[in-house]
């Protein structure tokens, strides 16, 4: 049921051709004036097609910043990503991202956000981007919402549109940086369930970064925890609950506490979030 | 509609209440003269086409002083929010400029150009360029890298990233540095219009200035009123649309 294994057999295997994402030996340093942080140490994981893996670790281990690099938002200092094969130089909408601060642009309309990233599909015609910006508000709920300004709506909105933002563009890979993290605790679980149907419905490859134990159980097939200071895949968990799962699933909880004690073992009793 | 009623009636009260006191016979009216005569003033210099030449003059060297300041401060203020060392430098030199009150630059001016249009210009260019500097470095900095790094993964980059993301995430500090400049343009203006009399061109500061020189008190208080006015329709007509806008889309500045 549950499959620790160690960071040794993690890092071990070789690409698979089913993987859509291989991080491979990747490090990074970030340099301040005072102090030098290393911040990701030989990280390596696999993400395979219709994936869903949570990166789970406490503030500061460097999950953000291993997310940027598969995102091509910032560069590894050794070691390499590849998506469908391909090593990712720069970012690319093939692999869009949620991120965790409201990213929606308040010049634009919430219908206007939806379009930004439309709007650069060369293949699509205006007709076919309207079409798809409304389909994909209506998936999130807010239709009634499309003309509504940014400042207007309530922070689990905000995050619903950057949902919708991310997914019309039809990436095949989609990147959440701890989305949820500034939301109250309903508003959350009712977010749980969208993004549940909606990878039911479309099976994207999601990487989902988040500190918290439940939602990771909650949501990712995989569960991979993070050390900190140097930002070390640590352990490795399976989810094998079935879809749609509830947060309040007695097994869901279960596998939650094992990960919270994993972690608490990886910073020697600490206080966790 | 009500608070059009509380702002004419309050107009009208403190126009009464001015002219009792002229009546009143207390002052002067060489010193304190009643509203009328400073409408009469003003419908005679209307009239006679000194106070829409005096406009006219004026106008046109606000906005030609006041564009060429813009054109200077807005891409150094870009600039200089961008470099560190530009920071330091360039920035720090209007940090101190920006101190100076622009009348300040009037004597320099004189001695440089003379008693020209240049020396003019010069002292709006000066009053306007470094607050425009200031407030467009300080915008640029509080841009949020969040809206650049969002627009890059979806596939933005070189000048569709600053057409469609940098420039529109800029609009709340350029409207606010534009503004600044525009007030700063018009008090330095002023400053020039009084203290150098030339030949080429007479401006509002100017009627005031000879309003001085000729003891006409309805003229000094006439041309006061035609600059406040024309001061709040800059506001009116240049900013508040774009205020409104931001408002609207930012949802900051609740009026």
């Amino acid at each position: 049921m549950l499959d620790q294994v160690t960071n040794q057999s993690i890092s071990g295997p070789v690409a698979t051709a089913t993987s859509k994402l291989v991080v491979e030996g990747v490090s990074k340093w970030f340099r301040t004036p005072r102090a030098t942080i290393h911040a990701l140490d030989n990280v390596s994981m696999q993400v395979a097609a219709g994936e869903v893996v949570c990166v789970v670790g406490p503030s500061g281990c460097g999950k953000s910043t291993l997310l940027d690099i598969i995102a091509g938002l910032s560069k590894p200092d050794a070691g390499h990503v590849l998506a469908d094969g391909q090593p990712v130089t720069g970012p690319g909408r093939q692999r869009l991202v949620v991120f965790q601060e409201p990213s929606l642009f308040p010049w634009l309309n919430v219908f206007g956000n939806v379009m930004f990233g439309l709007r650069l599909c060369p293949e699509l015609s205006n007709g076919e981007r309207r079409e798809i910006a409304h389909r994909y508000l209506a998936l999130v709920g807010l239709e009634k919402f499309e003309g509504a300004h940014v400042h207007e709506l309530s922070g689990g909105m905000k995050q619903r549109v950057a949902l919708a933002r991310a997914l019309a563009p039809d990436p095949q890979v989609l990147l959440m940086d701890e989305p949820f993290g500034a939301l109250d605790a309903m508003t959350r679980e009712h977010l749980y369930d969208d993004i549940q149907r909606i990878w039911s419905d479309r099976r994207k490859t999601i990487v989902f970064v988040t500190h918290n134990m439940r939602e990771a159980a909650c949501l990712g097939d995989r569960v991979l925890l993070m050390s900190k200071a140097p930002g070390r895949i640590v352990q490795h968990f399976e989810i094998p609950l079935p879809r749609p799962r509830n947060i309040y699933d007695a097994e869901l909880i279960g596998h939650a506490g094992r990960v919270a004690d994993a972690l608490r073992g990886t910073i020697g009793g600490g206080v966790t979030e | 509609m009500k608070r059009f009623a509380i702002v004419s009636s309050f107009l009208v009260m403190l126009l009464v209440g001015w002219e009792l006191l002229s009546e009143s016979g207390r002052w002067s009216p060489v010193l304190f003269p009643s509203v009328l005569s400073v409408a009469r003033y003003l419908w005679g210099a209307m009239m006679d086409g000194t106070l829409f030449e005096a406009i006219r003059v004026t106008m046109q060297r606000l906005l030609v002083g006041y564009a060429i300041g813009a054109a200077i401060g807005l891409p150094l203020g870009v600039l200089t929010s961008s470099s560190q060392i530009l920071e330091d430098t360039i920035g720090s030199l209007a940090l101190g400029l920006q101190t100076l009150p622009s009348v300040c630059w009037v004597p320099f001016a004189v001695l440089w150009f003379g008693q020209t249009e240049g020396a003019m210009l010069f002292v709006v260019v000066m009053g306007t360029v470094w607050s425009v500097i200031i407030a467009t470095n300080h915008g640029a900095r509080t841009i949020p890298p969040i809206y650049a790094r969002a627009a890059r993964t979806m596939g933005s980059r070189g000048t569709h990233l600053w057409t469609m993301v940098m420039l529109p995430a800029s609009l709340p500090f350029l409207v606010s540095g534009m503004k600044q400049g525009w007030a700063f343009a018009w008090r330095s203006l002023m400053a020039a219009e009084i203290f150098v009399t030339i030949l080429t061109g007479f401006g509002l500061g100017q009627l005031l200035h000879y309003g001085r020189e000729l003891n006409a008190m309805d003229q000094v208080i006439g041309a006061m009123v035609v600059i406040v006015l024309i001061g709040l329709l800059a506001d009116r007509i240049l900013f508040a649309p774009w205020e409104r806008f931001l408002h609207r889309r930012w949802g900051t500045n609740v009026r």
